[in-house]
């Protein structure tokens, strides 16, 4: 069995700035990727980030992974990272079980570990929606901007969030038509510019909107939508029919962390944080001294927060495994300054909320 | 209204816009950003210091138009492509409008184009007079556009003839 001093898993933006900090403090790391490039979901975001010079705004997500990883490298054999490896177990003594390449199955011991894991899309019951044709817009976004196939011609999108809002501007610019964008909540979720940007395309944003069925025989050719009213109760009579060859369901993330749980990491269901997360300190340590959590894993928020959140999480796991750099405390106050700053606007609301509830 | 459609009202658009005077003397940024998020790249863009945001990044930007050259640095540089630069001082008729636009195939210089409102309704005919897509840009290009002048606060985008007629 494999030893090591400090096992990150995923290397989405929290993974990858989490394994920065740690090597730079002197760690020696390994990186899990189930995936097989690196970068999480970074790599299909072509669009521009949010945030400050700090967390790369301006920058599109697809540079910014090449950004990060550019980084990593400075510190040569101090990082080794491996994609198409699944971490699928985590035991009580700190053993990690990996499936790598689907078919070689090996046990990995770490003194420390980072559950930087990221998220899952919420899915969304009505008749028909196992039809081709239908699917989560992080898929359509992975099809379009990582392999390049466009996914149809005419897509419904059902979810106004900054996801549903972004893959719809996406789609326009791979000349996919989209017909509406859907919500069933009376205001829009998503960043109101990303919103704007939309609207001047000519895309119909309907809030207070959801989808009744879905028709096709082998693939899906139309949607029925109605109007909801203010307790999300179809509104009869306000059906209306869009013949689209595409749906995408963006109707939220949940955080995902049963490897944590699987640990015995005490772990609370908090609304505001979209999902059941490990209760942590402000340093990201779970109630398991020597094991963290950073990014969506911890609660669903901005790439830009789970990069700060991972810088936090690698600076304080590598000092507890006595890599404590001579401004340790300078960063440590740094990147709970940032956060506290991506937070603190009215758009952080229920995130402060959750953070409250989730606090060790 | 905005919050449902993402549209925003004339009112709101007025707002933004700095006063006419300003707009025939040359060239300023419009800085269309209504809601306060965590964001802050126009303050940084700017050479000037036109634009400020503060100590807390959630803060609607302010920008002076006294200080704004128009230089169009931050039209690029902003996430949400909320900003475009206006200029009143090149005909009594018409204004320049320098806007991002992130779709292909770009328009030509000369190539008459529909224009659009915030709710992307055609409303005009426009005319590219410049298209600007240089590695500073990281593929935000910027067209500059000649608009009826009576349409300064109503023109937001466009769309190429090729692709309405399509």
């Amino acid at each position: 069995m494999r030893e090591l001093e400090l096992l990150i898993i995923g290397s989405g933006p929290a993974g990858l700035c989490a394994a920065i900090s740690a090597a730079a403090s002197g760690a020696r790391v390994l990186i899990l990727e189930r995936s097989f490039a690196p970068g999480g979901q970074l790599i299909k975001q072509t669009h521009m980030f949010f945030g400050s010079e700090r967390q790369y705004a301006s920058h599109r997500g697809v540079d910014i992974a090449g950004i990060l990883l550019k980084k990593l490298e400075e510190y040569g054999d101090r990082v080794e990272l491996m994609c198409n490896a699944t971490a699928v177990g985590f035991y009580e003594d700190n053993v990690v079980t990996v499936l790598k390449d689907e078919k070689e199955y090996f046990k990995i011991k770490a003194k420390s570990v980072i559950c930087a894991t990221g998220a899952y899309e919420k899915s969304l019951a009505f008749p028909n929606n196992d039809l081709p044709g239908i699917y989560g817009a992080g898929a359509v976004q992975t099809l379009m901007n990582v392999y390049g196939v466009k996914p149809g011609d005419r897509v419904l999108m059902v979810g106004a969030g900054n996801i549903g809002v972004i893959v719809s501007y996406q789609l326009l610019q791979a000349g996919v038509e989209v017909a509406a964008v859907l919500d069933a909540a009376p205001k829009i979720g998503a960043y109101l510019v990303h919103a704007s940007k939309l609207a001047r395309m000519g895309a119909p944003i309907l809030c207070s909107h959801t989808v009744k069925e879905a028709i096709g025989t082998d693939c899906l050719e139309a949607a029925v939508v109605c109007r909801v009213d203010e307790r999300f109760q179809p509104v009869p009579g306000t059906e209306q029919r869009f013949d689209v060859d595409v749906m995408c369901i963006s109707v939220g993330l949940s955080p995902l962390n049963e490897l944590l749980a699987m640990r015995g990491v005490e772990m609370k269901y908090v609304p505001q944080l979209s999902g059941s997360v490990p209760l942590r300190t402000e340093n990201c340590e779970t109630c398991i001294p020597g094991i963290y959590v950073a990014g969506d894993a911890s609660g669903i928020e901005e790439a830009s927060s789970a990069m700060a959140e991972g810088y936090l999480a690698g600076l304080c796991a590598a000092a507890a495994l006595g890599h404590v750099p001579e401004d340790y405390e300078a960063r440590r106050q740094e990147y709970l300054r940032q956060l506290e700053g991506l937070r603190s606007g009215p758009v952080g609301e229920r995130i402060r909320a959750g953070m409250k509830l989730s606090a060790l | 209204m905005f919050e449902q459609t993402g549209v925003a009202t004339r009112e709101m658009v007025m707002e933004k816009f700095p006063p006419i005077e300003r707009i025939n003397k040359g060239p300023v940024a419009v800085v269309e950003c209504y809601q306060k998020i965590p964001c802050n790249p126009c303050q940084t863009a700017c050479p000037f210091g036109a634009i400020q945001i503060g100590e807390d990044i959630n803060e609607i930007p302010r920008r002076d138009e006294a200080v704004c050259t128009g230089c169009g640095v931050c039209v690029a540089k902003c996430p949400g492509l909320s900003i475009m630069i206006v200029d009143g001082s090149k005909s009594p008729d018409t204004v320049e409008f320098r806007i991002p636009y992130e779709f292909l195939p770009l328009p030509a210089a000369g190539e008459r184009v529909v224009g659009l409102d915030r709710a992307g309704e055609p409303i005009c005919a426009a005319t590219v007079k410049k298209v600007m897509n240089p590695p500073a840009f990281d593929r935000t290009p910027v067209i500059t556009l000649e608009v009826e002048r009576k349409y300064l606060y109503e023109f937001r985008n466009f769309r190429r003839e090729a692709e309405a007629r399509g």
